[in-house]
């Protein structure tokens, strides 16, 4: 109970002995706190998947915060457009590493049908994303599950060094 | 005959010749004015109980072979009288430049913004004639016909909505 998921060494003193890597990747998949970058009906999907009925919160990840300098996963939900990429740009620059991001949506991910001058044919044009979730929008349980697959991935990766490449900043590709 | 009626036979009294055709498609009345009147007209309208700009729209007729390449399409709504009338305006791609409805409808500053941004329209005396739909760093007219509808164009700057965070 607790700390499931992490090597520990229980003594007989109430003392728990663990690698502190472990102890770091365990809180960190455990407490995403995402920021929403919505600007379409994906956002209300996402409002869904927040509250009460499929509650977000049991994969501790229901602190919702609209700033970028408090959250470490970005959820992209709506349709990003040539005017608005250079703003997804700024705010996922703004965020500290280590820093997620899930596309949401047919749009997000790939424009959606969205097929003409306006439109941004998939985020990942200017963000590296780790996670896709298809549909139109979403049902909430895909989007739980797009958490459970990162959170997966959060257990997998080296904590120590970069991530990924550290991208310059102010370029839209 | 009704109020519109009157109302458009005052308009071609007016104006003579510059009323150029009153055609009633589909039940609505669209009034085709040349374009060195069209303020002219639509003052008129305006002081006859028209005091609400619906909208304007632009048409590229690139394939439709009409007189002129490019309509202008006026959308007025009198409130007082619940009348709808439609003004038209045929303008040569060589010409592009119509005079603004700003200083009539307020309504007409962000609507004409769309129409310069979409097909290249030109208000003389629009108090800030800038795109209003794509970013600025755009080139061309979206909805021009001759515009290839997949091209996108990558924006560096988010000067559009806030000019006072960017430095250029």
């Amino acid at each position: 109970m607790g700390v499931e998921g992490i090597p520990v060494t229980k003594h007989e003193t109430g003392i728990i002995t663990t690698r502190i890597d472990d102890l770091i990747r365990w809180g960190r998949k455990n407490s995403l706190w995402p920021l929403p970058f919505g600007t379409a009906c994906c956002a209300i999907e996402f409002m869904g998947v927040a509250s009460s009925v499929f509650d977000i919160s049991r994969f501790g990840a229901e602190l919702v915060r609209f700033s970028p300098r408090q959250s470490d996963l970005m959820i992209v939900a709506g349709t990003i457009n040539y005017k608005l990429g250079p703003v997804l740009r700024r705010i996922y620059d703004q965020i500290c590493e280590p820093k997620y991001v899930v596309s949401m949506g047919a749009c997000a991910c790939s424009g959606g049908f969205y097929d003409n001058y306006a439109t941004i044919q998939g985020i990942d044009h200017i963000i590296p994303v780790d996670v896709f979730i298809p549909g139109c929008p979403p049902r909430p349980d895909a989007i739980l599950n797009a958490l459970v697959k990162l959170q997966e991935r959060i257990d997998r990766e080296p904590q120590r060094g970069p991530r990924r490449p550290v991208t310059e900043h102010g370029q839209t590709r | 005959m009704d109020k519109l009626d009157s109302i458009v036979e005052e308009l071609r009294g007016e104006l003579g010749d510059a009323v150029e055709a009153v055609d009633r498609p589909y039940g609505d009345v669209v009034v085709t004015v040349a374009k060195a009147r069209v303020h002219d007209a639509l003052s008129l309208l305006k002081a006859r109980g028209f005091s609400f700009l619906l909208d304007i729209a632009g048409v590229d007729g690139l394939h439709l072979g009409r007189r002129e390449r490019f309509e202008i399409v006026y959308f007025l709504y009198s409130l007082q009288d619940d009348l709808r009338l439609r003004v038209k305006v045929f303008v040569p791609e060589t010409d592009m430049n119509l005079p603004t409805m700003t200083d009539l409808w307020q309504a007409a500053n962000w609507a004409e913004r769309e129409a310069y941004d979409m097909f290249g329209f030109n208000f003389d005396g629009h108090p800030n004639l800038v795109r209003i739909l794509c970013h600025r760093e755009f080139v061309g007219h979206a909805l021009r016909k001759d515009y290839p509808v997949l091209k996108g164009q990558w924006a560096t700057g988010t000067s559009d909505l806030r000019p006072d965070l960017e430095r250029e």
